[in-house]
């Protein structure tokens, strides 16, 4: 059985690389006593998809991991055990039986949106955010490769009546296999230090392909 | 820098972004033990002298933290070295080395325990205390700083850092470490001075207060005698052993980030009966005690469900020599077969039995597999008692290769003074025969990893009088290997000469040493485990600051009546014994494994009582029947 895991990465392992969270993910099912599918080879690695990488120091919530199972369990079992299983900094929110036709993650998933605190209140945050937009083209470099990271932001605003009493921005961005959009990058085009903020993202939007 | 964890956290915050992995700085994992802080009187701190990657594999502070917090009135907290990157952004921001599982300085700590594994680590020890504030010179701390002591497998000579620690733990630490504790307590309520808590703690048996002792010199800088500097300061020091395990750690701590072992470890065995010459953890840790199945499998069982790790490390000196080992990987392999579980199993023997054994281990993959002949020719291998016929190392390669592992990985030591540049021929020679015997069974796949390693003379070992390679004989025994095991199919590991120095001094070091280990922190040295971070220039400089001439320590054959700057710590090995054994290796005679004949090393008649109160198949020695004697009331 194939299922959707959707989990939150709490501050206490934003430190927790994307590889580590994989592992950390795998022991958690042999501390849970699931059964695990294991992929086939010479190594065989237990079948574990996580939706997309977070960078280091970012947390999330409504994250999405897809697990498969050599053996039907009931939902009631599998959350229990989870829930006992995972380790300090992952909350699991809900578990979800899905057709083993699903196409993958990667292949549903079309953008994230962040929630970003900034350190301190910037003048001109919201003429700057409008400028960015009002612009056809923002010239980025990545790994010495000149990009658009325009057409890869979909939103971006400043949050109203925010709780935190420091500004938030929250941004939705392109998250396409090979196409995606960097929150970081989006706040150095602001100007704004992004080690300085705290990267928070809230949701993965996915697109459902027919059954 | 008396910070509040609050305000350490809040640090924290804006730091660690800017350091590589910051997840060694974070804590939180799953199984680490956090106790109120205000309700628990005595607070221990566990330290590895380095990275969080590299310490958070030792299974010595695994099992001291899982000992110490069972008990209610204890608390155990971790610490490691921060990488050169976080020290200096810590001490930038005035923030002193911490405690991972609630942040406290470790200054706020009653004692601070360090784990001494080898001697590259020592300047570290002097950084760690720097950082967290606290005199480096245990003659400069008082009643309100913390207790310091240092254990493990280079305290056996703890000369060296004497000047830094107010206490070694000589030998095991599993019974010893509540003792200590015990007395601190009781230290705690009368409140006499520092001194005080020392004269207490050398009471306790296994305990070394250096500061009680005081080593006199000849004019040619050898010990003339130790003096003692109180009638109540045991000399020797005899080392600590416990007659029975405790139970194996269970509950170990799960990294979030990668480290260099992601295991469960248990040990299967403690000791080795072999009696390789070079071998320090061979001399020290005697006498041989094993687990039984039952026990390690199940301690295996809870720490798979309390962990979740897909590996376990069936640890011991020798694998091969564990009387159940079939009877364990049977058990094993019933049980864990659908686990998919990796089980790893080192230090075999040379033979095709251990072929067979990890063959029997259904899910080990098929990597490498290690055999460590440590010498290649009949001379050298009979004057390091190591014993091997060329023929059944062939017979053994042969099985490996047929049996599926591509890669034979050996390991080789260079640099016993006896050793010829022809000796270090027959390495060539061995590799090449081993790879021949594999490219006939597997052809062009197969492989040969050399390791060639330098001897270094080891305290307390029958090799503690010999004189190491210099410089210059190293590079020439080294260049012919690198000139000789170059081909397709062969591949060669080596140590730096440099390294080899430098832990070949502080081996062997008298309390001179301690000046050099300082002069060389502050000239900025540390991390000299790690070869892109060791710079034997700045300790060159040390010993010249000191005026002290490293060959004194390293080029030096000492005469057997000679007084050691060790010979007061005591490991229960007759000094005749490493004599007798010394001469035996000048003469080529091989001395057999003492699981089949005594050989009276000494370790019975100190621990008899013990051994009598565990009689049966938990200790390899002997039994003893004799009446119990006082003498022995250890």
């Amino acid at each position: 059985m194939r299922i959707r895991i959707n989990f939150s990465k709490t501050e206490i392992i934003k430190f927790t690389s994307h590889l580590d969270l994989y592992r950390a993910w795998e022991r958690t099912l042999r501390r849970a006593a699931l059964p695990m599918a294991y992929s086939q080879g010479f190594k065989p690695h237990p079948h574990i998809n996580l939706a997309c990488a977070l960078p280091l120091g970012f947390t999330s919530e409504n994250d999405l991991v897809d697990i498969w199972l050599d053996k039907d369990i009931s939902l009631d079992i599998i959350i229990d055990r989870l829930s006992q299983a995972v380790p300090p900094g992952i909350v699991i929110k809900s578990v979800e039986e899905i057709s083993p036709q699903t196409p993958s993650l990667q292949k549903q998933l079309v953008a994230s949106e962040y929630v970003v605190t900034l350190p301190q209140q910037f003048d001109n945050l919201s003429q700057d955010i409008d400028r960015l937009l009002s612009l056809d083209v923002i010239e980025r470099e990545r790994n010495e490769k000149k990009y658009n990271l325009r057409p890869l932001i979909y939103e971006l605003s400043i949050l109203p009546n925010n709780t935190a009493g420091k500004p938030q921005i929250k941004m939705t961005l392109q998250a396409k296999e090979g196409a995606t959009g960097r929150p970081e990058e989006v706040l150095l085009s602001l100007g704004i230090d992004p080690l300085a903020a705290l990267v928070h993202r809230v949701h993965l939007i996915l697109i459902n392909f027919p059954e | 820098m008396l910070l509040s964890p609050e305000l350490i956290k809040f640090k924290l915050q804006s730091i660690l972004p800017h350091v590589q992995k910051p997840g060694r700085y974070t804590g939180g994992e799953l199984n680490q033990v956090v106790k109120d802080w205000t309700a628990i009187s005595t607070k221990f701190a566990l330290i590895f002298p380095d990275i969080y990657d590299i310490g958070m594999s030792n299974l010595g502070l695994a099992i001291l933290y899982e000992l110490i917090n069972q008990r209610p009135d204890v608390l155990a907290e971790r610490a490691y070295t921060p990488w050169i990157d976080m020290e200096a952004l810590m001490r930038q921001e005035n923030l002193p080395l911490f405690s991972l599982e609630t942040m406290h300085p470790l200054s706020q700590f009653d004692i601070i325990g360090f784990t001494l594994p080898y001697e590259t680590l020592y300047t570290n020890v002097l950084n760690i205390l720097d950082l967290s504030g606290i005199p480096l010179f245990s003659s400069q701390r008082n009643s309100s700083h913390p207790l310091v002591i240092a254990g493990g497998n280079a305290a056996y000579n703890p000369e060296p850092m004497y000047a830094f620690m107010d206490a070694f733990v000589i030998g095991e630490g599993e019974e010893v470490i509540h003792e200590i504790i015990d007395q601190y307590q009781s230290w705690k309520k009368i409140e006499t001075d520092r001194n005080g808590l020392l004269l207490m703690l050398s009471q306790v048996k296994g305990i070394y207060v250096p500061s009680l002792y005081q080593p006199k010199y000849h004019s040619n800088h050898t010990i003339s005698h130790i003096e003692r500097l109180n009638e109540n300061a045991p000399i020797p020091v005899i080392k600590r052993i416990v007659a029975k395990f405790p139970p194996p750690p269970t509950h170990f701590i799960v990294p979030m980030i990668d480290t260099v072992h992601n295991r469960i470890p248990i040990e299967i065995m403690r000791g080795c009966t072999r009696g390789c010459r070079f071998c320090h953890a061979g001399m020290v840790n005697r006498p041989v005690r094993q687990r039984s199945v039952d026990e390690i499998v199940r301690a295996i069982d809870l720490a798979l469900k309390n962990t979740g790790y897909e590996e376990v490390g069936l640890l011991s000196l020798s694998s091969s020599d564990y009387t159940q080992i079939i009877e364990l990987i049977e058990a094993l392999n019933t049980r864990l077969s659908d686990n998919r579980l990796n089980v790893s199993l080192p230090s075999l023997r040379i033979d095709t039995f251990s072929v067979e054994l990890m063959d029997a281990l259904k899910s080990t993959r098929r990597g490498g597999f290690t055999l460590a002949p440590e010498a290649a020719s009949e001379k050298m291998r009979d004057i390091i008692n190591k014993p091997v016929r060329n023929e059944l190392l062939l017979e053994t390669a042969k099985s490996i290769y047929s049996r599926g592992w591509p890669t034979i990985k050996l390991y080789f030591m260079i640099g016993h003074p006896s050793e010829t540049l022809e000796d270090v021929k027959e390495i060539v020679k061995l590799c090449k025969a081993v790879l021949a015997v594999g490219r006939s069974v597997i052809g062009k796949r197969a492989q040969v990893n050399a390791g060639v390693s330098t001897f270094i003379p080891k305290p307390h070992t029958p090799f503690q009088w010999v004189a190491c390679d210099t410089r210059e004989q190293i590079f020439a025994k080294q260049d012919l290997l690198k000139k000789e095991l170059r081909s397709n199919g062969l591949k060669l590991t080596w140590n730096s000469p440099d390294e080899t120095m430098l832990e070949a001094v502080l081996s062997r070091g008298d309390r001179r040493m301690a000046d050099v280990i300082f002069e060389a922190w502050k000239r900025g040295a540390k991390f000299d485990a790690w070869g892109d971070r060791f710079h034997y220039e700045i300790w060159q400089e040390a010993f010249q600051s000191v005026g002290i001439d490293p060959d004194f320590y390293t080029h030096r054959e000492r005469s057997t009546d000679e007084i050691l700057p060790w010979d007061h710590i005591s490991t229960s090995i007759r000094k005749k014994y490493l004599v007798q054994e010394y001469l035996r290796s000048k003469q080529g005679l091989v001395q057999g494994d003492c699981r089949e004949i005594c050989h009276a090393c000494g370790i019975l008649p100190t621990f008899a009582n013990l051994r009598r109160d565990n009689p049966g198949d938990a200790w390899c020695c002997p039994e003893v029947r004799s009446p119990k004697t006082k003498s022995t009331s250890l």
